[in-house]
C-alpha cells in the first residue's frame, strides 16, 4: 500500500509528522505492507493534513487527517475526512497549474522524481538554443517579474546578456517578506530542483557562472531543503563544471538573511550578500549592469525562475496563452488569512479578486462577512467588497490603486479594525525602514502618531489631512517602495472604511 | 532547544576559518557564531572586523541592524509568535498580548527562570494555516489562546 502525506511546513504545522508516524505505527501493527512517500503540498492548505492513497484509479485523499483517523484511512474507512480523488477536488481542478504542476505528487528532494516528472527538459533544450536564443523565449513568453514590482523579465536577461564582464551573478530573491504569501517557500520546500533547473538556465542564457540563492532565516525548512537538493544536483553535475556535457559552469550557494524586510529589496539584498546592513542603494546603475560585487546581477524572484524551466520545455507560447493583457502565464495566487479555504491557486490572469476570495476562497474560515482583502502584502491596498470585480491583471490592479505584488490576498471579516490596520502598516514601515530616507524613517512613526490621534477623536479632520499630506510626502520622497507604497494600505483604509476612524461621519471624498 | 557554548575566542576563530573563502562572508559568520554562542558577544566584533578588514563601527553597525542578531542570550527555548496581518486576520495580536501577560513579560522578553524567550515576528509563510509560530525552529499553524499557552508551557 503507497501512501503520501507531505512534508511541507505548513502541513507540519499542523500535525502532519505525528499523522504520518500515526501511519506507520498502524501499518506495522495490522502487519500491512506500507511505502509511505513524504511529498510536498498540494497547497490545499485548509486540508492538510491531507493523506493520499495510491489507487488504480488514482489518488484518494483524506483530510484533514489527525492520528486518530490512522486505522481508518489504512483499512479504507474514515468516511468523515474521506474527500475521494484528489485530482477532482475543485480547488485544485480548476488551477492551471505549470509552476506548481509536481506539487503534492513528488518527493522534493528526489532528483529521480523530478526528472521522471518533466524535470530538466527545459535546461536541456536552453542549452540547444543557446543564449540569444533562450532569452529570446524568455522575453516571447511575456513572463514579469513576480517579486512585486512585475518588470519585463526578459528585457532584465537580455540586459545582463549583453554585459560585456568576465564575471555575472545570479540572485534568487527568496526573501518572501510579504505576510500572505508562501509560493517561494513551497518551490524552495517543494520542488527545490524547479528552482536550481530555472537558475541554472538564467546562468546559461546570460553567462553567469555564480548563483545565491537568498533566503529569509524564518523559513528553516526552506533553507534545509535548498541546501540538500543543491548538493544532489552538485553531485549528478547538474551544477558545476560542464553541465549536461555543454560546456556551461554554474554554481549555487544559499545564503540566509537576518530578518530585515526590506533585504527584499533588490539591492538592499545585494548588499546583505555582500556583508553590509541592508539598506537600499540609488539607481542608477541597475544591477544588471552594477550589481553584486559591482558585477552584472541578474535578481529575480523565486517564482521568476521557477516559471523559466515550464517556458523552455513547452516553448513561450504555452505560456503566453494563459493570461490577459499585458499579464501573461500564469500567477500562483496565495489565498490566506482568515478564509476557509486558503491556499495556493495557479491561474492564468484575469479572474476576478471576488472569484478568487468568495469561489475558490468561500470566504471567511470564520464564517462571518467578508469585510477586507489586502491584496500584493504589507504595502498593498485593501479592497472593500465593492471592487471585488476588478480583474487579476497587473494593469487592473494599479487602476484600482492595487497591487499584484508577489500573489498575496489576506481576508479579513467583519471584526477587522481597519484603523487599527492603517496604524499597522505605519508601524511595519516604521519597524523596517532602512533608515536612508527621512519620510521613511520618521514620518513613518510620526504616522502611527496622527492615526492614534484621529481614533482618539482629537481635531480630526486636521489630523486627517496631516495624515493625508504626510503620505503623499512618503509617496513621493522615498528611495523604495517600503516608504513609497506603505500609503496604499493607510490611505485605502481611510478610504473605504472611514467608520472605523472615529465615531462621527468623516468630511471625506473617495478618492 | 539548544545547548549554546559559552564565549570561546579559540571556539570562534575556528568557526570563522572556513568561511571567510565565502564571496561576502560577514553574514554567514555571525549567522554561525551566533548558532554557536546564542548571540554575536560584543568580544566577537573586533575579532570579526580583524579578519575581514573592516572596522569594529562597521561590523556593530551591521550585527545591529538585522533584528535576528542578538546581543545577549535568548531563553532556553524561543517562541516566535507571527505578529503580521494574516495572523492578525485570525486574531493573532490578542493571542499575543494574552500570552505576554499571562507570562509577565514584554515582546522580547525571557521568563526570569531562563526558559522561555517569547517574541513577535513577521510571517512565516504559514499565512493559509494561521496564526502560526515557531517554537524552536519548529512551526505551529491553526493556533489558538489554548494552543498558544500549551506550546509556552510545553518548552
Ligand atoms: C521593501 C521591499 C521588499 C521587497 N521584498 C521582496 C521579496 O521578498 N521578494 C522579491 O522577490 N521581491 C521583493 N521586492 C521586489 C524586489 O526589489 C525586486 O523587484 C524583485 O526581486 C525583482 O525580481 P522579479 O523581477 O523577478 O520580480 C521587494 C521590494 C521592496 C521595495
Ligand atoms: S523608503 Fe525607507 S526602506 Fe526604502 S530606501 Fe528609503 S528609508 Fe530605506
Ligand atoms: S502572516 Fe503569519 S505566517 Fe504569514
Amino acid at each position: 500500500m503507497k501512501v503520501f502525506v507531505p512534508r511541507d511546513a505548513a502541513a507540519i504545522a499542523v500535525g502532519a509528522e505525528r499523522v504520518a508516524q500515526a501511519l506507520s505505527r498502524v501499518a506495522a501493527e495490522k502487519g500491512i505492507d506500507l511505502t509511505l512517500v513524504r511529498t510536498s503540498s498540494r497547497g490545499l492548505f485548509w486540508l492538510e493534513p491531507l493523506v493520499e492513497v495510491e489507487t488504480p484509479q488514482g489518488r484518494i485523499g483524506y483530510g484533514p487527517a489527525t492520528v486518530a483517523d490512522a486505522e481508518g484511512i489504512l483499512d479504507g474507512g474514515a468516511a468523515a475526512i474521506a474527500l475521494g480523488l484528489v485530482e477532482e477536488i475543485p480547488f485544485l481542478k480548476r488551477q492551471n497549474r505549470l509552476t506548481f504542476a509536481r506539487a503534492g505528487i513528488t518527493d522534493p528532494l528526489s532528483l529521480a522524481d523530478y526528472r521522471a516528472h518533466g524535470g530538466y527538459k527545459g535546461l536541456e533544450r536552453a542549452l540547444s538554443l543557446g543564449g540569444a536564443g533562450t532569452v529570446d523565449e524568455v522575453k516571447r513568453s511575456g513572463l514579469r517579474g513576480r517579486g512585486g514590482a512585475g518588470f519585463p523579465t526578459g528585457i532584465k536577461w537580455d540586459t545582463v546578456a549583453r554585459a560585456a564582464s568576465p564575471r555575472k551573478y545570479i540572485v534568487c530573491n527568496a526573501d518572501e517578506g510579504d505576510s500572505g504569501t508562501f509560493a517561494d517557500r513551497m518551490v524552495m520546500e517543494g520542488d527545490p530542483f524547479l528552482l536550481i533547473e530555472g537558475m541554472t538556465i538564467a546562468g546559461a542564457a546570460t553567462g553567469a557562472t555564480k548563483g545565491f540563492v537568498y533566503i529569509r532565516s524564518e523559513y528553516p525548512h526552506g533553507i534545509a531543503a535548498m541546501e540538500q537538493a543543491i548538493a544532489t544536483a552538485r553531485q549528478e553535475r547538474l551544477l558545476g563544471a560542464d553541465i549536461l556535457g555543454s560546456g556551461v559552469s554554474f554554481d549555487l550557494e544559499v545564503r540566509v538573511g537576518a530578518g530585515a524586510y526590506v533585504c527584499g529589496e533588490e539591492t538592499a539584498l545585494l548588499e546583505s550578500i555582500e556583508g553590509k546592513r541592508g539598506q537600499v542603494r540609488a539607481k542608477p546603475p541597475i544591477p544588471a549592469l552594477r550589481g553584486l560585487f559591482g558585477q552584472p546581477t541578474m535578481i529575480n524572484n523565486t517564482l521568476s525562475f521557477a516559471a523559466i524551466p515550464f517556458i523552455l520545455a513547452e516553448g513561450a507560447q504555452a505560456y503566453a496563452d494563459f493570461g490577459m493583457g499585458r499579464s501573461r502565464g500564469t500567477m500562483p495566487v496565495q489565498i490566506a488569512g482568515n478564509v476557509k479555504h486558503g491556499g495556493l491557486f495557479e491561474t492564468g490572469f484575469g479572474i476576478t479578486l471576488g472569484e478568487l476570495v468568495e469561489d475558490i476562497g468561500g470566504g471567511t474560515a470564520t464564517g462571518r462577512p467578508l469585510r477586507a482583502v489586502q491584496a500584493g502584502g504589507p504595502l498593498g491596498a485593501y479592497f472593500p467588497p465593492s471592487l471585488f470585480g476588478t480583474p487579476y491583471d497587473y494593469e487592473a490592479f494599479t487602476a484600482a490603486g492595487g497591487l499584484v505584488g508577489h500573489g498575496g490576498l489576506v481576508l479579513f471579516d467583519d471584526t477587522v479594525d481597519m484603523a487599527r490596520m492603517a496604524r499597522f502598516a505605519m508601524e511595519f514601515c516604521a519597524l523596517e525602514s532602512c533608515g536612508k530616507c527621512t519620510p521613511c524613517r520618521i514620518g513613518s512613526t510620526r504616522g502611527t502618531e496622527v492615526i492614534d490621534r484621529i481614533i482618539a477623536d482629537r481635531d480630526r479632520a486636521a489630523n486627517i489631512t496631516v495624515l493625508r499630506d504626510l503620505c503623499e510626502t512618503l509617496k513621493f520622497g522615498s528611495l523604495c517602495a517600503l516608504g513609497g507604497f506603505t500609503p496604499y494600505p493607510v490611505m485605502s483604509a481611510l478610504t473605504y472604511f472611514p467608520e472605523d476612524f472615529g465615531a462621527t461621519p468623516l468630511p471625506l471624498a473617495a478618492e | 532547544m539548544h545547548a549554546y557554548r559559552a564565549w570561546d575566542p579559540a571556539r570562534a576563530e575556528e568557526i570563522m576559518g572556513p568561511l571567510l573563502a565565502l564571496e561576502g562572508p560577514l553574514l554567514p559568520i555571525l549567522h554561525a557564531l551566533q548558532g554557536e554562542f546564542g548571540h554575536v558577544p560584543e568580544a566577537a566584533v573586533p575579532m570579526v572586523a580583524a579578519r575581514l578588514n573592516l572596522t569594529r563601527a562597521e561590523v556593530h553597525g551591521v550585527v545591529s541592524f538585522y533584528h535576528d542578531f542578538r546581543a545577549a542570550p535568548a531563553g532556553r527555548h524561543v517562541l516566535r509568535v507571527c505578529q503580521a496581518e494574516a495572523c492578525q486576520s485570525m486574531g493573532a495580536t490578542r493571542q499575543f498580548a494574552d500570552l505576554l501577560a499571562q507570562l509577565g513579560l514584554d515582546a522580547g522578553g525571557t521568563t526570569p527562570d531562563g526558559r522561555l524567550t517569547v517574541e513577535p515576528i513577521y510571517c512565516l509563510g504559514l499565512c493559509a494555516t494561521a496564526p502560526a509560530a515557531l517554537l524552536d525552529g519548529e512551526p505551529h499553524g491553526r493556533l489558538d489562546a489554548g494552543r498558544l499557552s500549551e506550546l509556552a508551557a510545553a518548552a
